[in-house]
């Protein structure tokens, strides 16, 4: 799928025009999440097309040679209830067991405090992530095979 | 081999914004490897970008040598650089850069080794002609009055995993030598997890006086000159200068020599320090240890020379080697360097964490300031309490020490104690500007003054 600037348009007109704050779209490998200036900012998955008059947050600058960034202030929950899971290291996040597995969790799924959301890996030591609260994912933020930083947040959570 | 393009700067405080200045000259990107309380500081507003490592803990963060260099292979960075302290000397950082393809800027791991074990650094300053002061490992506490009893008293008891002042013991009596052998092991067991100790001669009146060399990894060895650092409270050094003030030229290019001679013989790689104890009385210099890292003083050195230590460094590491010959080393003026710390003099120079309020640097010309504190910066308690470095650089020594009193005099710093006018007094005192105090100056220094504060205090 690809999008137009006519399309992008269209997209940050639906925004506007709703009651919402923020607008996650996802359609095959693309996704788009959008916000209202002022709203509390989430991060961005893969790349939108983007032109500069275009309200699109930027892509994390989560890949190697790509521009630096300077870190984000942790986040608040933009929502009530809604918990983001900091990464307790850093090191390279992966979301599946071995490359080829599904992931530990998706949006939609239940998580228990002891449920393994992801693994970090320091130096070829590979360590389990826990989601430590209970509840459903909301998103998973953080990016397959990436470097996570201390305290970013790997996934959102619905709690209970 | 190719030029290093982006460096992790695996360190804080005014270290880490020295290393990124010389980076950004050199057009050379920069990620800051950062603890949680660090986030916020000139140093990661500086970097190109900064890297969450840990939380505030020291041993949860800057310590992790695996993290960092996970941090660096993680942001695509070609080379780490340690600065000073947390993991400069650490082995296990340089063999997991070496494992990693990762370039530490700075000594091999074997060189960190040979230098980190202070007997092991002994054997190797007498097996390259260097001199040590009278003394040697003591296995036993019999080898260790046998011993004692050769060298005399006073000496000192050392463990061989200490340094920098720290796992010594002084024995004026040999008759309690046994005694605090044994605990000096236990205590260096319980310390570094090496019980071992050695004995050296105490060198009652005696001078701190280091070389800096360069190595290009392959023999090749050149000197900047030397630094006397001799103002130390409890061996923490406060002031700094080049060239040592009242060394007979001679005895100066002897100990010159004799630090290249010690580089030398490591092959060692990188910027390095090597610190012999100027025996005053006795007119003799001997081997104290090497430090495999950029030293907190080297802007003196900087200063004299013309020379820039990190550029230096970071050309060694990509495989340019030396690009001084040692005739091109010709240092002039003097240089001088206090250490601004947040500590407060009033309450035994305890640390004095907190948030700098308002700051005031001095500048003009001849005049350096080496810091990552501005307004609002905050001094987390977690770390060491350097704020600043002042330096300054005169035609001579007397020029400089004009130039570090107005300079002082100009300094303004306000929401943390610190010990801006314990410097302020220092440079006023006429045994320092004689020149070439003693290690016992600072100590005889505070107890001349005491009487005095007090009277102001109570008037």
């Amino acid at each position: 799928m690809s999008l137009t600037r006519a399309d992008v348009a269209e997209i940050l007109k639906l925004l506007e025009e709703s009651s919402f704050d923020t607008l996650s779209l996802q359609s095959g490998d693309l996704k788009i999440d959008l916000r209202r200036s002022g709203a509390a900012p989430r991060r961005a998955a893969p790349p939108a097309p983007q032109s500069p008059e275009t309200q699109l947050p930027e892509p994390a600058a989560r890949t190697a040679p790509a521009a630096p960034q300077k870190p984000e202030e942790p986040k608040k929950p933009e929502e009530p209830g809604v918990a983001g899971v900091p990464s307790p290291m850093l090191g390279t996040f992966y979301r599946a067991p071995k490359p080829g597995e599904p992931p530990f969790v998706e949006p939609g799924k239940r998580v228990e405090p002891d449920t393994i959301i992801g693994i970090i890996e320091v130096m070829k030591l590979m360590n389990t992530v826990r989601a430590g609260v209970s509840g459903e994912v909301v998103e998973v933020l953080a990016k397959n095979a990436t470097l996570v930083e201390y305290g970013e947040t790997l996934i959102r959570v619905r709690t209970d | 081999m190719a030029s290093i393009q982006r460096i992790l700067i695996a360190n804080r405080g005014e270290i880490a914004v020295r290393v990124i200045r010389t980076c950004q000259a050199l057009g050379i990107e920069t990620v800051l490897a950062a603890s949680q309380a660090d986030l916020r500081s000139l140093g990661a507003q500086m970097a190109d970008r900064t890297l969450c490592i840990g939380p505030a803990p020291s041993g949860e963060s800057y310590l992790r040598a695996g993290t960092v260099v996970q941090a660096a292979m993680g942001a695509a960075c070609d080379a780490i650089h340690p600065g000073y302290g947390f993991l400069s000397e650490r082995a296990e950082l340089a063999r997991l850069c070496e494992e990693n393809g990762v370039i530490l800027i700075g000594p091999t791991q074997g060189q960190i080794e040979a230098v980190g074990d202070k007997l092991r650094a002994r054997a190797a300053a007498e097996a390259a002609g260097v001199p040590v002061a009278p003394g040697g490992r003591a296995d036993t506490v019999e080898d260790a009055v046998a011993l004692g009893a050769r060298i005399g008293a006073p000496l000192l008891v050392k463990a061989v995993g200490g340094g920098g002042g720290r796992g010594m013991k002084r024995v004026d009596d040999l008759k309690d030598l046994a005694e605090a052998a044994s605990l000096a092991s236990a205590e260096a067991e319980a310390a570094f997890g090496d019980s071992r100790i050695y004995l050296e001669r105490f060198v009652a009146r005696g001078r701190h006086v280091e070389v800096q060399v360069l190595g290009d990894g392959a023999g090749g060895v050149i000197h900047l000159g030397e630094r006397d650092c001799s103002v130390q409270r409890r061996y923490q050094k406060l002031i700094e200068e080049s060239p040592a003030p009242r060394l007979a030229p001679e005895f100066r290019q002897a100990i010159l020599e004799a630090g290249v001679r010690y580089a030398r013989a490591l092959d060692y790689r990188g910027a390095g320090t090597v610190e012999f104890l100027v025996d005053a009385d006795r007119g003799e210099f001997y081997f104290l240890e090497m430090n495999a890292r950029l030293q907190v003083e080297h802007p003196v050195t900087e200063m004299v020379t013309g020379a820039d230590l990190v550029a230096e460094q970071i050309a060694i590491a990509q495989g340019d080697g030396l690009r001084l010959a040692q005739d091109d080393v010709r240092p002039e003026g003097a240089s001088i360097e206090c250490r601004i710390n947040a500590e407060d003099p009033a309450r035994g120079f305890a640390p004095s964490p907190g948030t700098v309020t308002r700051v005031q640097w001095p500048a003009g010309e001849g005049v350096r300031v080496d810091t990552h504190i501005t307004d609002g910066a905050s001094v987390p308690p977690f770390y060491d309490s350097l704020l600043a470095k002042l330096i300054v650089h005169g035609d001579t020594r007397a020029h400089a020490i004009a130039r570090l009193r107005e300079a002082l005099a100009e300094t303004r710093i306000e929401g943390v104690a610190t010990n801006l006018d314990f410097h302020r007094a220092v440079l006023a005192d006429g045994e320092f500007a004689e020149g070439g105090v003693d290690t016992g100056f600072c100590a005889r220094f505070l107890e001349r003054a005491a009487p005095a504060a007090k009277k102001a205090v109570h008037g």
